[in-house]
């Protein structure tokens, strides 16, 4: 990580009109995944334990999916999100699909009622 | 405490090149707006700052850290510290919120976890870590999609309720299409730009409010990458995204290397 060795941000190689828009200002979840969890552990005079602290982890939940321990405390949207899982498109999303099956039935129905007054 | 009734909040750990930062870690205000300082021993150089017991003391900080707007400010503030730092050279970053009473006991610290602290240091010496971000697109070309040229072939639709299913079975299908092939791309991108990495790690995506995008998240990587490899490694996202249509890729760095200083308890390969 020596000075001059570093692509600067602005390197035209990085920044140059092209599919990524080149490197990007630090968001705030790449910092908190980063700062909560990592690095060596340090045993400071302060005990607070981060992952212990039940609401910090609820309010994540919101804004950050992760934790290392994001699965163990639920926060595991990722999981549950159809796109993302093929379980929960197998699973949850199923409802959703014999939901709009159910939906799309009675459409083709009506559709058919309709066409046969028609005729 | 300190006699001044405050706490040591400790950034990281540098070598004991500790010259660039005789003169504090000039320009940048640290956690709780004090300027960061150094201490040194065992041949290390702790990054530090001072900080007020009402706010980061036990009691406070355990309040604080469930204020997510405190939170935030903290993570940035440490973080950019850690940011200064890692310009000049290798440097180990503490967890947030890593607290001692007095300046001895970050000496103590040094002294105890000098080995680690080296070993570690050794690792991240002359690299960067660098993020990879893939998040699923729909290519705008829809005759590009898969599904689209499969319902093509199912012959004329019958009925306007068949024909209107027979579309939406195809929107199905090639939405989930895209959706494996956007995983399928993320995968291939993580496993070809360890090629031009030492170290890798995979972190789980982000949800998209915080993301800032839209798109769902496929990948969500860390590279420790040596510096002389980071042109090639960037030209390598470049040229990821190019052929990989189902998915966008975004590049940040360089990061202090958070991501491969730990003691190897983290999740996924290292």
């Amino acid at each position: 990580m020596t000075q001059g060795s570093l692509v600067p941000a602005e390197s035209p190689s990085l920044s140059s009109a092209g599919p990524i828009s080149g490197p990007q200002p630090a968001n705030l979840g790449d910092i908190l995944e980063r700062v909560l969890d990592k690095g060596i552990v340090i045993a400071g005079d302060i005990k607070v334990n981060l992952l212990d602290i039940e609401l910090l982890t609820i309010k994540l939940r919101l804004v950050i999916a992760s934790l290392d321990t994001a699965s163990q405390v639920g926060i595991n949207w990722w999981q549950a999100d159809p796109w993302l899982s093929a379980d929960a498109a197998n699973g949850s999303n199923r409802r959703a699909l014999e939901e709009e099956n159910r939906q799309l039935r009675s459409r083709v129905k009506a559709l058919e009622a309709r066409s046969r007054d028609d005729g | 405490m300190t006699a001044d009734g405050g706490w040591v909040w400790m950034y990281g750990v540098t070598g004991d090149n500790a010259e660039p930062f005789a003169d504090g870690v000039a320009g940048v205000g640290g956690v709780g707006g004090s300027l960061p300082r150094t201490i040194t021993a065992a041949r290390l150089t702790a990054v530090v700052g001072d900080v007020g017991d009402r706010e980061y003391g036990e009691a406070a900080l355990r309040r604080n850290l469930e204020d997510l707007d405190w939170l935030a400010r903290t993570a940035r503030a440490h973080h950019t510290v850690l940011e200064v730092v890692a310009k000049r050279g290798p440097v180990v970053p503490m967890r947030l919120a890593t607290l001692f009473a007095s300046d001895a006991g970050v000496t103590g610290t040094l002294q105890e976890r000098a080995d680690d602290f080296r070993e570690a240091l050794s690792v991240i010496s002359a690299r960067s870590e660098w993020g990879v971000k893939a998040y699923a697109v729909r290519p705008a070309d829809p005759a590009g999609e898969p599904g689209h040229q499969a319902a093509g072939r199912e012959g004329p639709a019958t009925g306007p309720g068949a024909a209107y299913l027979q579309r939406r079975r195809a929107q199905l299908t090639a939405s989930k299409d895209a959706r494996a092939e956007a995983l399928a791309s993320a995968r291939t991108v993580y496993a070809e730009l360890g090629r031009f990495a030492v170290l890798s790690r995979l972190y789980p995506p982000q949800a998209p409010d915080l993301a800032g995008q839209q798109a769902p998240m496929v990948l969500n990587a860390a590279y420790l990458v040596a510096d002389e490899r980071v042109g090639e490694f960037a030209a390598a996202v470049d040229d990821l995204t190019v052929r990989h249509r189902f998915v966008q890729l975004t590049l940040t760095g360089p990061w202090p290397a958070y991501s491969f200083t730990g003691d190897g308890d983290g999740p996924g390969p290292r």
